[in-house]
């Protein structure tokens, strides 16, 4: 126990003597949580100055975790529709419409080259679809603007829709331009409630079908309600429901073909194959070959090349908002250190080392970043989530895009930090005292 | 107890170059202090004083001469061997307090005991133990959660003190204490070094008052950065 007599009796001389060295050792460092106490003192000293020095810092990492989440999420939202399409496809579309869709001697993808890449061995199964959009109506409901799709036989197994009741069209009702169709479990349920659609009527457009079965429910797969479709043979698209004029301009041309691919099967084999056929059927050869024939992850590759673009921009854009963000701090640390020079000079007075100073402006300064790092954090996760779930963009927060943000706010801690804090360790602590 | 000699100078001297002009600001200045004396320093505005008292509390090194501290030559000591110095060997008392201002009375009081480091570095719980004691020996430990703008200048520099020899010193250098304050509070200040000194302790006090320099044993006076009377009845 230490009382007031002790501390009012001076050390008798010897006593200090035989401390010897001791009084001279001054390379031990304070401990670290003493720094981190001093340090820690004077980011709260000044809370609105300091958060004000952590905004920058705040809204780097914010903007580097929001950007990275919005980015891997269109990524995923792309990968997901195209696997949505089904397993193990193939896509094969004009690289370009050459003289025009429809025009004279070009060479364009036609409805009856499904039939073609379907003879390629290793092909299970082939699918063209043609959209377009009609209203449908059943005894007194009507519903508008309900996606009509005509397909292919194969749709059921390529794009995995069960059948809940009665059946698909077969090659024979495409052949024959059957007027029949398929409801998707939501249509199907808008238009009859619980009653039994088979064998009902509906008219699409001005056209009469009759329905031949109902998909089992789906949901939506890569932003397609799969449940508020209606299926119909795609030669019934042609000849109905495609406007005249524009039919005779489009013909039976199609957008794209999909092959299904056997699992066990070479997927480049049966690309070249794909290819030496078609190639074959039009009478060019392969390399003029106006199509592109490629995989599902060749597309989501392709697809995924510009929203790397776009990410590159973006981690620009967050790492200039992080410098500045350092500059920030670096700014905020000099007037800092000049306005508590006093201090800095009390603090020599008492036994302060230059390393001493030098550590607990450093540490303010890296203590600053991390603090604004992780409020920048808990902004960027909050940000991105609210972000995602109020727009029609999709977020998915990257973990390691908080680690990057996080120890990116930590350097710049350190590097922006340095400058200042060797500044103040510099101080004379004589000038530093009378300083006002 | 044996007279030990605390501070011995040789030719003590400091410039200050401003320009192309030279600010002597010590002159070869030879000065002893044994062991538990209590010294003023008197003389004119800018005769030295403070600069003396700087170079003599480690914060500053002369521009030539020799100073040996409790034996000790300082003259060639690194800046960090200085810092330890100031931390253990001496205490230094202000005339503006230079106490932290966001900073309670205790935490002031601690700061030394913070910077202590190596052999004899006392671990937190003793630190505050110590700092409280230092805060009874001035009457302050009722106010030690105060800050320092929240107590009248006699209370600051009593808290200063209290910083001052929490570390137990071998010297206390005190340039003008009681300089920002009132006469009475000034005398308040007085007792409390005349205690430290009836303990033992060693003091070099820089003041302005004749009254206040008629209460110590010595008075050294510079002029124009010599030393015009060394206290001892001889003039050099
Ligand atoms: N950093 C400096 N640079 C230049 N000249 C200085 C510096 N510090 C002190 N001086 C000069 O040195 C001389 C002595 O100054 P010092 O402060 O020691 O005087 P003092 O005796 O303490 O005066 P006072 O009684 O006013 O406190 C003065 O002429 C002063 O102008
Ligand atoms: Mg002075």
């Amino acid at each position: 126990m230490t009382t007031a007599t002790d501390i009012l009796t001076a050390p008798s001389l010897p006593a200090a003597e035989a401390a010897g060295q001791a009084i001279l050792d001054a390379d031990g460092m304070i401990p670290a949580r003493e720094i981190l106490a001093i340090a820690w003192e004077g980011v709260v000293r000044n809370k609105i100055r300091s958060l004000l020095t952590m905004l920058g810092i705040i809204i780097g990492v914010a903007a580097v975790i929001i950007m990275i989440a919005i980015s891997a999420g269109t990524e995923a939202t792309i990968a997901e529709q195209i696997e949505g399409l089904g397993a193990n496809l193939v896509f094969i579309q004009s690289s370009f419409m050459r003289g025009g869709p429809g025009g004279g001697n070009s060479v364009n993808l036609v409805y009856d080259d499904t039939a073609v890449v379907a003879s390629v061995g290793g092909v299970v199964g082939t699918l063209v679809d043609q959209t377009t959009s009609l209203s449908v109506e059943a005894g007194s409901t009507t519903l508008t603007d309900i996606q009509i799709v005509g397909t292919t036989p194969d749709f059921p197994s390529v794009r995995e829709v069960t059948i809940a009741d009665g059946r698909f069209f077969n090659e024979k009702d495409l052949a024959q331009t059957a007027k029949v169709a398929v409801l998707g479990a939501g249509v199907a349920a808008d238009l009859f409630g619980d009653a039994d659609p088979i064998s009902q009527q509906i008219l699409i457009g001005t056209t009469k079908v009759t329905i031949i079965g109902v998909a089992a429910e789906k949901g939506a797969v890569g932003g397609v309600d799969f449940d508020a479709q209606i299926y119909v043979p795609i030669t019934l698209v042609f000849d109905k429901f495609i406007p005249s004029q524009f039919a005779r301009f489009v013909g039976n041309n199609v957008r794209m073909i999909y092959a299904q691919i056997d699992e066990d099967a070479d997927m480049d084999t049966v690309i070249q194959q794909i290819e030496y056929k078609l190639a074959k059927s039009k009478g060019v050869t392969v390399e003029e070959l106006p199509f592109t024939i490629q995989t599902q992850d060749d597309v989501i590759e392709t697809r995924g090349a510009a929203t790397e673009a776009f990410r590159n921009l973006l981690a620009w854009v967050a790492g200039v908002s992080l410098l500045v963000g350092g500059i920030g701090i670096m700014n905020i640390m000099l007037v800092s250190v000049t306005e508590r020079t006093q201090e800095i000079g009390i603090r020599q007075s008492v036994g302060a080392t230059s390393t001493d100073i030098r550590l607990q402006f450093l540490t303010e300064a890296v203590m600053l970043s991390l603090v604004g790092g992780l409020i920048g954090v808990i902004a960027g996760v909050g940000g991105a989530y609210i972000f995602g779930a109020t727009s029609d963009m999709r977020t998915v927060i990257v973990p390691s895009s908080i680690l990057l943000a996080f120890g990116s706010a930590a350097a710049v801690g350190v590097f922006f930090g340095f400058f200042p804090a060797n500044k103040a360790a510099q101080l004379d602590p004589i000038e530093a005292l009378r300083h006002e | 107890m044996a007279n030990t000699t605390i501070i011995q100078t040789e030719g003590l001297t400091k410039v200050y170059g401003m320009g192309d002009i030279l600010v002597k600001a010590l002159d070869g200045v030879d000065i002893h202090i044994e062991q538990g004396e209590f010294v003023a320093v008197m003389g004119p505005s800018g005769s030295g004083k403070s600069t003396l008292m700087n170079i003599l509390g480690c914060l500053d090194r002369p521009t030539e001469g020799r100073y040996l501290l409790a034996g000790q030559d300082v003259s060639g000591l690194s800046n960090k061997q200085l810092a330890a110095i100031r931390n253990r060997q001496i205490g230094f008392v202000f005339q503006s307090f230079n106490l932290l201002s966001r900073t309670s009375a205790v935490g002031n009081v601690m700061l030394p005991l913070v910077y202590k480091r190596g052999a004899g570095a006392p671990p937190p719980a003793e630190r505050h133990e110590r700092a409280m004691a230092a805060l009874e020996a001035v009457g302050l430990a009722d106010r030690a959660n105060h800050m320092p703008n929240e107590m009248s200048g006699g209370q600051r520099q009593r808290v200063a003190i209290a910083r001052a020899l929490v570390n137990n010193p071998v010297l206390i250098m005190a340039d003008e204490p009681t300089g920002n304050l009132d006469t009475h509070t000034g005398h308040e200040i007085m007792k409390l070094l005349h205690d430290l000194h009836s303990r033992g302790g060693t003091i070099v006090m820089v003041t302005h008052e004749p009254d206040i320099a008629a209460q110590t044993q010595r008075t050294i006076t510079m002029v124009d950065g010599k030393l015009a009377d060394d206290g001892h009845g001889r003039r050099q």
